[in-house]
C-alpha cells in the first residue's frame, strides 16, 4: 500500500505522549530522520521526537520555520480547527473528552436519555415486527 | 529543549601576579563539561598544556555558562575532536544536526561511545562550528537539508500514552501502518 501522510513542512501532527498529549502541532522543519521542529499558535516552537508524534491529514501551506504570524494565517487559510473538529478522529477525541469531564449529574441525565432513545427504538422495532408478520 | 548533560561554559584565568611580571597575560577557553567544577579543572588541564602555569599558582577570574542564542533554528554543527583510542590518539570531524550546540555535542558523546567504545574523558573537543547548509561534509546532514524533505513514517508503533496503560499481552496484534 503506498503511503499517504508524510512528515513534511506543514503537516498536522497530534502529539501522543508526553507533557503536550493532546495538542495539535505543525510540522515546521526537519531536524533528522527521528527529530523535528514542532510549533502551535499557543506554544514555543521546540523539537520533538517523531514518536510523540501521530501524522493527520491535514497539511498547512507554509515555508520551512516560518513566523509566528505567518504560521496563524496560514493555519487559519488552511482551516485546521474546522477540518479537525469535522474529522472522524477529531469527533471521537472530543467525546472522549467530553465523557471524561462529566459530573454525576451529566451521567444521570445521559442514563435517562439512554433509556428513552432505547424505548424509542423498541417501539419502531415491534411496529416493524407486527408488520412483518 | 530540556536537559542536557553537557553544558559549554567560558572560563578565563591567568597566572598570579609575581614581582617580575606584574600584569600577566590572561587566557579565556570555551569548554564543555558536565558541571562548573570541572569546567575549571577541565581549564587548567587544557592551559598547564600550553603555557607554564599550574592551577597552583594561576587563579580563574570568570566562569560563566554560555547559553543557545538561538535554540528555535536547527543548524549543522561541525565538531572537530580529539580522542584516545586502545591503540592512540586520533583526529576526527563530525557533523550533526541539532538546534543547539549542548544538543550537538551531546549527541557527539553518545555517537563516540556507541560507534568507537570512546568514553567521555577521553574525548577532547577541538573546535566546534556552525555549518552553513552548502558546506557540509556529511551525507547524513546533506539529506535532511533543502526544502522538499519529506518522507512517510514506516513502522508505527503503538504506545500508550502513559507508562501507567502499558499492557505486556494485547488481545490483538496492533496496526502498524501510519
Amino acid at each position: 500500500m503506498p503511503f499517504k501522510r508524510y512528515v513534511e513542512v506543514g503537516r498536522v501532527a497530534l502529539v501522543n505522549y508526553g507533557k503536550e498529549y493532546g495538542r495539535l502541532v505543525v510540522i515546521v522543519d526537519v531536524i533528522d530522520q527521528n527529530r523535528v521542529l514542532v510549533d502551535a499558535p499557543d506554544m514555543v516552537r521546540g523539537q520533538m521526537n517523531l514518536k510523540r508524534l501521530s501524522l493527520t491529514d491535514i497539511t498547512v501551506k507554509i515555508e520551512k520555520v516560518p513566523k509566528k504570524s505567518t504560521l496563524i494565517a496560514a493555519m487559519e487559510e488552511a482551516d485546521v480547527k474546522n477540518k479537525w473538529e469535522n474529522s472522524s478522529w477529531g469527533r471521537k477525541l472530543i467525546v472522549q473528552q467530553k465523557r471524561a469531564a462529566l459530573n454525576d449529574f451529566d451521567r444521570f441525565k445521559i442514563m435517562l436519555a439512554k433509556i428513552k432513545k432505547a424505548g424509542v427504538v423498541r417501539q419502531e422495532l415491534t411496529k416493524l415486527k407486527k408488520q412483518a408478520a | 529543549m530540556g536537559q542536557f548533560r553537557f553544558h559549554q561554559y567560558q572560563v578565563v584565568g591567568r597566572g598570579l601576579p609575581t614581582e617580575k611580571d606584574p600584569h600577566p597575560k590572561i587566557f579565556r577557553m570555551k569548554l564543555w563539561a558536565t558541571n562548573e567544577v570541572r569546567a575549571k579543572s577541565k581549564f587548567w588541564y587544557f592551559l598547564r598544556k600550553q603555557k607554564k602555569v599550574k592551577k597552583s599558582n594561576g587563579q580563574i577570574l570568570a566562569i560563566n555558562e554560555i547559553y543557545e542564542k538561538n535554540p528555535t533554528i536547527i543548524k549543522n554543527y561541525g565538531i572537530w575532536l580529539r580522542y584516545q583510542s586502545r591503540t592512540g590518539y586520533h583526529n576526527m570531524y563530525k557533523e550533526y544536526r541539532d538546534t543547539t550546540l549542548n544538543g550537538g555535542v551531546e549527541q557527539m558523546y553518545t555517537e563516540m561511545a556507541s560507534r568507537h567504545r570512546v568514553r567521555a574523558p577521553c574525548i577532547q573537543i577541538i573546535k566546534t562550528a556552525t555549518v552553513p547548509d552548502d558546506l557540509c561534509k556529511r551525507e547524513n546532514t546533506k539529506q535532511f537539508q533543502g526544502k522538499e524533505i519529506k518522507f512517510p513514517m514506516v513502522f508505527r508503533k503503538i504506545r500508550p500514552p502513559t507508562r501507567k496503560l502499558k499492557t505486556t499481552y494485547k488481545a490483538s496484534k496492533p496496526n502498524l501502518f501510519m
